[in-house]
């Protein structure tokens, strides 16, 4: 039956092939039979060996991880668009490989015997089904981002066994070509590379390129005089052009580039000069589709144009994680390199989110991570924990001003969202009306939370305290810390009400000496690690170092380093704190890494013993700090 | 005295067996199993007596599969209507008066629910709208259990201090909440298919709340 749902389906998979080869009409009817399947993460859509369902899948939004054999290696990741499950239905065999919702995912099952006439009737849909069978993967498209998505694991798996697998993959290349005539001059050259942010432009006579001219042309030949910047691109061209055909491997790209010294290949329909430039390629997408460093990330963090593009360069950067606590890397350099990663997709969001504005803001701002973003500790993607903070600005523009940063923030909160970040559930992101406040307004409810402390205030400044600048002028966050201190300074009973709260996260080793395990919810009998062991050492830190009024050191850690300086009599038992706080995050990422999820919640079952033995030395440290906390402050008088 | 307790007690017994609901045995499948229509009307305005239902639209959703081929969505030919409501559903009168009539419509909607469980947002309004229109056409109301996802949502907000609750949560906070996209809003199928998805993640978020034991139908409805 024809109806609204199956138009939405036909929108949807008109733009994916083998359907982008069908008929407008063939593809509404065919959308009229299918069912939408709604699957929760971790849930299995079929086994390996399992008989065939009697329809295949199409991934509408989510993503679905096809993993193969005992060790259960991901062989696929099958994202927006991509189709599984088909081959078995058509050769008439058991499913090969398992087939599991790798985040939460809405699917459309299509029926193979509705299809079936589709794909023998239509030429291009049966070339697609044939093609993406031989490459063995799911769909042949999807090879293009395979290096970029799941490359490493893959290459690195493959690479025990069968050296010269990565010289199959074949190179993701910039299909956007930015071209000049050889009549244009040096000068305008420049400006368009600046405008569009590429390395290299290409010089073309009649569609054809004829030469190129990258960043090292304009800087050997303009900047050092050789040639005046009104020089036509046909004089400080790199010419011929060093073409190659576009199906070239990763591999072959390299040694192009080491044999001619280049640092950009222009890649043409049949490889040689006389045709139409399909691509260029530099050394930047070699590195990418090689492997992940930071750099590289960063830089493609940063030519992102749309929130969508972000979601896979996290997935590295989660891969660059696994790596670095696989290699032992120590954790504050691992979190220094996460926490700038994470940051630069934060300001590339907040940098989108701008250009979606019909204006630019109408005042200064600040956007400030709070919680563990705020404190650089957080390796795994959580909760959105965020705020804005604006200039105080005069009485008539206050509605109009407060209005264009909740517009932003929401388009902020909405991007992070689509990168990974979830909303946070108690509604402390800077779109909440709460959570967006000029300068004044924000020392108004700061110092409202400091002379009228209950149980919330407490809370909220636990967890705003921690606040860091992402993006924007630091000047005001500056000025927010100081008066936070002043306050502080100025009302010394506040830190009884913090020191209470941080002492109410119960010590982690209970009477029996046993671990204490979550009494209920889903996750009893599991070990909470972050409000039993993180929070803990988290929140102390943050009360001494406020009664220390040291601003601007935010991470447990560092705060804890800082504290040994300062108090030279507690040191042995500060830096072991920082010690601890520092193994118990490499051990929440590492079980978060392993379980795809935060880690917060710990199955002791599955820990070794010697693991067992690591958690319990980290609590006698917590348990020690408490007391300390508790005596100096006096505390017992509130308790 | 010792009388007067009796008395009491016996009365306060009396009391409890009659607000204590004895427990449905339907209530007792997965949620997964159970059949769930889940529907959304759109109607010429907001006045159980004077509006009247242009389209009904309606869904089935079991073991989190919508198949799109077991979908309801029909027309209704209607000499009321309003011009105002209009610039909502977007249903041009031409389009309402060859469209079959409401009896037709409402014993083939009958028909396609069954003993189903009601799922919509707002049920009290599309439920109050339909039962109008059935008693209208003297025929007998419906019995269905019935869900609401404005109500089941407030369930899976955390409880804190610090948030402010809505009184009443539109459609639109949901799909903005939980990522579905708003095309074909305002257009009966495709709210009941925002409706749908939005329930099955206010289930996964209950899910995860719930403290032990296996998530059944009832955990939907003893809130």
């Amino acid at each position: 039956m024809k109806n609204t749902i199956s138009h939405r389906v036909a929108d949807f998979l008109k733009g994916f092939p083998p359907f982008t080869f069908l008929n407008q009409n063939d593809i509404e009817l065919l959308s009229e039979q299918i069912s939408i399947i709604y699957k929760e993460k971790d849930s299995v859509i079929f086994a390996e060996n399992e008989e065939t369902h009697d329809s295949f899948y199409v991934v509408h939004k989510g993503a679905i991880a096809l993993r193969k054999g005992v060790k259960n290696d991901t062989i696929d990741m099958c994202d927006e668009g991509d189709i599984f499950g088909l081959r078995p239905l058509i050769a008439n065999e058991n499913y090969k490989m398992e087939a599991r919702a790798y985040e939460e995912t809405i699917l459309y099952a299509i029926p193979i015997a509705i299809f079936r006439p589709y794909a023998l009737q239509n030429k291009d849909v049966g070339n697609f089904l044939i093609q993406s069978f031989a490459s063995n993967t799911s769909n042949p498209y999807s090879e293009s981002y395979r290096g970029k998505l799941y490359g490493e694991t893959l290459a690195g798996d493959l690479l025990d066994n069968n050296p010269q697998i990565l010289d199959i993959q074949p190179v993701k290349y910039s299909k956007k070509i930015i071209t000049c005539s050889s009549a244009t001059s040096a000068k305008e050259i420049a400006q368009m590379m600046t405008k569009k942010n590429v390395g290299a432009i290409l010089v073309v006579e009649d569609k054809l390129p004829i030469g190129i001219i990258t960043d090292k042309d304009l800087r050997n030949k303009i900047v050092t005089g050789e040639y005046p910047i009104t020089s036509a691109a046909s004089v400080i061209m790199t010419s011929p052009v060093i073409t190659y055909p576009k199906k070239l491997t990763t591999t072959q790209a390299q040694m192009a580039m080491m044999k001619s010294n280049i640092s950009h290949i222009c890649l043409t329909k049949d490889g040689t000069p006389n045709t139409k430039a399909v691509g260029i390629l530099s050394k930047h997408d070699v590195m990418v589709s090689l492997g992940n460093n930071p750099a590289v990330l960063i830089k493609a963090v940063k030519r992102a144009k749309k929130y969508k593009e972000i979601k896979p360069i996290r997935a590295s950067i989660m891969q660059l994680l696994q790596g670095y606590l696989d290699q032992n890397i120590p954790i504050t350099l691992t979190s220094k390199i996460i926490t700038e990663l994470n940051d630069v997709c934060i300001q590339q969001v907040i940098a989108i989110a701008l250009k979606k504005m019909t204006t630019p803001p109408p005042a200064k701002f600040a956007w400030l991570a709070m919680g563990s973003q705020g404190r650089s500790e957080q390796l795994l993607q959580t909760d959105q924990d965020n705020a804005l903070v604006y200039e105080d600005v005069a009485e008539e523009l206050k509605e109009k001003t407060k209005k264009y940063f909740l517009d932003l923030a929401t388009h902020v909160n909405k991007g992070l969202f689509e990168i990974g970040y979830d909303y946070c559930p108690a509604e402390m992101m800077a779109s909440n009306p709460k959570w967006c406040l000029s300068l004044g307004e924000w020392k108004d409810v700061v110092h409202h939370w400091i002379t009228n402390t209950g149980k919330d205030e407490v809370l909220l400044s636990f967890i705003f305290f921690d606040y860091s600048l992402s993006y924007g002028d630091s000047e005001l966050a500056n000025k927010l810390s100081d008066f936070i201190l002043e306050d502080i300074k100025a009302n010394p009973v506040f830190y009884l009400h913090l020191v209470s709260g941080a002492l109410q996260s119960p010590s982690p080793t209970g009477f029996f000496r046993q671990f204490l395990l979550e009494q209920d919810g889903a996750n009893k009998d599991f070990f909470d690690i972050k409000r039993r062991a993180l929070m803990p050492l988290s929140d102390a830190a943050r009360v001494l170092i406020l009664s220390h009024a040291v601003k601007s050191i935010s991470n447990t850690p560092e705060r804890f380093e800082k504290l040994a300086e300062l108090e030279p009599q507690n040191r042995e038992l500060y830096l072991s704190c920082a010690y601890s706080y520092k193994a118990l995050l490499k051990f929440r990422t590492k079980q978060g890494l392993l379980h795809n999820d935060s880690g917060q919640y710990i199955a002791l079952e599955h820990l070794t013993k010697l693991e067992k033995i690591k958690l319990k030395s980290t609590f006698k440290t917590i348990k020690e700090l408490q007391e300390i906390i508790s005596i100096r402050f006096n505390a017992s008088n509130i308790l | 005295m010792t009388n007067f307790f009796k008395e009491w007690k016996t009365k306060l017994f009396d009391f409890l067996k009659i607000t204590k609901k004895p427990i449905d045995e339907a209530l007792l499948h997965s949620v997964e199993s159970t059949r769930f229509v889940v529907l959304d009307t759109e109607t010429t305005g907001f006045d159980y007596d004077n509006d009247r239902m242009l389209c009904i639209g309606a869904i089935t959703l079991q073991d989190g599969i919508i198949a799109i081929p077991n979908a309801f969505e029909m027309y209704i030919h209607q000499e009321h209507y309003d011009k105002n409501s209009v610039q909502i559903h977007g249903i041009l009168k031409d389009l309402v008066m060859k469209k079959p009539s409401e009896l037709e419509v409402l014993q083939k909607f009958l028909a396609f629910l069954g003993d189903s469980i009601i799922i919509a947002h707002h049920t009290i309004f599309d439920i109050t709208m339909i039962n109008r229109a059935l008693e209208r056409n003297e025929l007998p109301i419906l019995t269905n259990k019935t869900l609401d996802t404005a109500f089941l949502y407030k369930k899976t907000l955390i409880r804190s201090n610090l948030l402010e609750y809505k009184d009443h949560y539109a459609l639109d906070d949901l799909a903005d909440k939980f990522d579905i996209s708003k095309k074909d809003r305002h257009t009966a199928m495709g709210d009941a298919y925002i409706t749908a998805i939005a329930f099955l993640k206010i289930v996964k978020k209950l899910k995860e709340k719930k403290r032990k034991g296996e998530f059944l139908l009832k955990d939907l409805f003893y809130y």
